[in-house]
């Protein structure tokens, strides 16, 4: 048998379903292989091996079929688990042991999945890096001293480091594509609404989404269909059917994509990106090219304004949700010896609990929020969702999708943007107009720049997310996948 | 001009519940700073005439049937509270003792 790790969820799940090998045995594999490397890598903040082997046990003893049954999956740690610590990589939630399950969890385990454990992240979603983890950043597998991309880096370096076939990663700004792009993994972030926020840790309610990560478009497509699907518990949920994105992404994968209009972001094009990763870029546009698409120069004058507006809606609605840690419920509690009020022992404890860029976050968004500045900063920022949001209906109106690089710059060193909390921002330039608006996107990977990998962003229209699956199919059928150095 | 003064970072920071030390207003003032300058560039959108956007999903409240349905125990409920007491969260004290 060759390496379990190194396979792909669709072989696993297939080998599983002819019981050519036991779920116990490709749980085994990862757990051992997250054993073996994790302390190098540091994607993983909670193993939970007997967890994984009882469910892949329950799928052995044949009480579990389907797609996916079997097949193990990490997932990000600001998703809840039934009784497995979720912290939200934050001091704050340090011990915390959820007693309910994330819909999408829930759907994990319905399915067979066995969860391996919980993923490093920047606290509470925050950050490009993983460099604001209160328990240290992940590393990126294909160089340890480069940062995996973030918010879900420990999501992406697992897949990369090959310690699990499958995750879970959230999308906020691009928490799933940038990390993706930067591992070289494929992640994708669905129509927002398609996937329940039920039991995900808000950070930006109105733009949070969980989605799939893998090493393969298909394996991301598998996923997606497991997870997708309406909520009642989530008011926000979308009650249609899921796109078949498993029949788009197999359908592009036959690499035919005749009649596909893609359009090419004209702002997204320029030199705002590392030369290497337009080179890689626009070589993987040509390769679509050779299989059929036509590609089309769009221009979305209000893109170059999606940065500074999610970074007033973001942080607003942020220091709304993060106003529920105040030592009470669950959590971290600081200073209460007694002589301390209830609004000092609140302050010690957020004070404490908090890290640096969640504090800024607050603090900006109490600012966008309070009275004199509303108009100018939050309100002004809606407004312009409304004008990106018209970019995308007008830019649909002529071609399928939209193309860019996922990300301007291949992963870079730690420490080299923590200091001017703007630079690091700039990870995000790409892939915030999408949530912005609310659409589906993915990034694939399209090649390598100074050895590193780059991603290629693919952006669809609300409620058609199968349409980047076919393009996303095609391009790894043109491309292939790639492979980090062994670690 | 500074668009945010370290006072005002200090006052934002009470609002905000975080007892922040002298160092991170330090800091944070002149990150903060810095972050504003950036997306003051917002203002120069002209767009009096354009409705906002809160949602991307334009739904409206959605209401389930008014039947009861399983949910958390006591003991669940309480289960990740730092102090609990006689089944309730244990908090520090509200009133001054003066009050």
């Amino acid at each position: 048998m060759s390496d379990l790790t190194r396979m792909t969820a669709a072989s696993l799940s297939a080998l599983i379903a002819k019981r050519e090998v036991s779920a116990v045995e490709v749980t085994t594999a990862h757990l051992d292989r997250i054993a073996a490397v994790d302390e190098r890598v540091h994607a993983f903040l909670h193993v939970d091996r007997e967890g994984a082997l009882a469910a892949a046990k329950r799928v052995d003893d044949g009480e579990i079929t389907g797609p996916l049954a079997g097949v193990p999956i990490a997932v990000k740690d600001v998703v809840t688990t039934k009784g497995i610590p979720t912290t939200a990589a934050s001091k704050i939630l340090e011990g915390w042991k959820p007693p309910y399950d994330a819909t999408i969890v829930e759907r994990l385990k319905q399915a067979g999945l066995p969860i391996l454990g919980k993923t490093n992240m920047d606290e509470f979603a925050m950050g490009s890096s993983t460099e604001y983890s209160a328990y240290g950043p992940t590393n990126n597998p294909w160089d340890l001293g480069r940062i995996p991309g973030g918010s879900g880096g420990g999501s992406a370096a697992a897949l990369a480091a090959y310690e699990a076939p499958l995750a879970i990663g959230t999308d906020t700004g691009g928490s799933i594509r940038q990390p993706g792009a930067v591992t070289g993994t494929v992640g994708a972030k669905p129509t927002y609404g398609g996937t329940s926020r039920y039991g995900l840790i808000a950070f930006s309610s109105s733009l949070d989404t969980p989605g799939p990560c893998g090493r393969t478009v298909e394996d991301t497509a598998l996923l997606h269909a497991v997870i997708a699907g309406h909520d009642p518990r989530d008011s926000t949920s979308i009650p249609s059917p899921v796109p078949d994105v498993v029949a788009a992404a197999r359908r592009g994968l036959q690499g035919d994509l005749t009649g596909v209009k893609l359009g090419l972001v004209k702002e997204f094009t320029g030199d705002g990106s590392e030369p290497g990763v337009l080179a890689a870029f626009q070589e993987s546009l040509e390769a679509l090219v050779k299989l059929g698409a036509e590609v089309v120069e769009v221009s979305c004058p209000n893109f170059q304004y999606a940065l500074p507006a999610y970074y007033l809606i973001a942080p607003s609605e942020a220091s709304s949700n993060l106003a529920r840690f105040d030592g009470v419920r669950y959590g971290l509690r600081s200073g209460d010896d007694g002589s301390r009020s209830l609004e000092e022992v609140m302050s010690l404890t957020r004070d404490e609990g908090f890290g640096p860029e969640v504090k800024r976050r607050i603090i900006l968004g109490t600012y966008a929020l309070s009275s004199g500045y509303y108009d100018a900063y939050y309100g002004q920022a809606q407004k312009v969702r409304t004008l990106i949001t018209r970019d995308f209906e007008a830019a649909f109106a002529k071609v399928d999708v939209l193309v860019s690089p996922t990300t301007p710059f291949v992963a870079f060193p730690f420490g080299s943007r923590t200091s001017d909390p703007y630079q690091m921002y700039l990870a995000d330039l790409f892939t915030i107009p999408t949530n912005l608006y609310g659409g589906p996107a993915i990034s694939v990977p399209c090649g390598l720049s100074e050895g590193l990998p780059v991603g290629f962003q693919i952006m669809a229209p609300t409620l058609a997310d199968d349409r980047m699956y076919r393009v996303a199919g095609a391009l790894e059928s043109a491309l292939g996948t790639l492979t980090p150095p062994a670690l | 001009m500074a668009a945010i003064s370290r006072e005002e970072v200090a006052h934002l920071a009470r609002l905000s519940r975080l007892a922040v030390t002298e160092e991170e207003l330090d800091r944070f003032a002149g990150q903060l700073d810095v972050i504003l300058q950036s997306v003051a560039r917002i203002g120069e959108v002209a767009a009096d005439d354009v409705p906002p956007t809160s949602h991307s999903v334009p739904l409206t409240n959605v209401y389930r049937d008014d039947v009861p349905q399983p949910s958390l125990t006591h003991e669940e409920a309480l289960s990740g509270a730092p102090d609990a007491y006689e089944g309730r969260f244990r908090v520090p004290r509200i009133l001054d003792e003066e009050d």
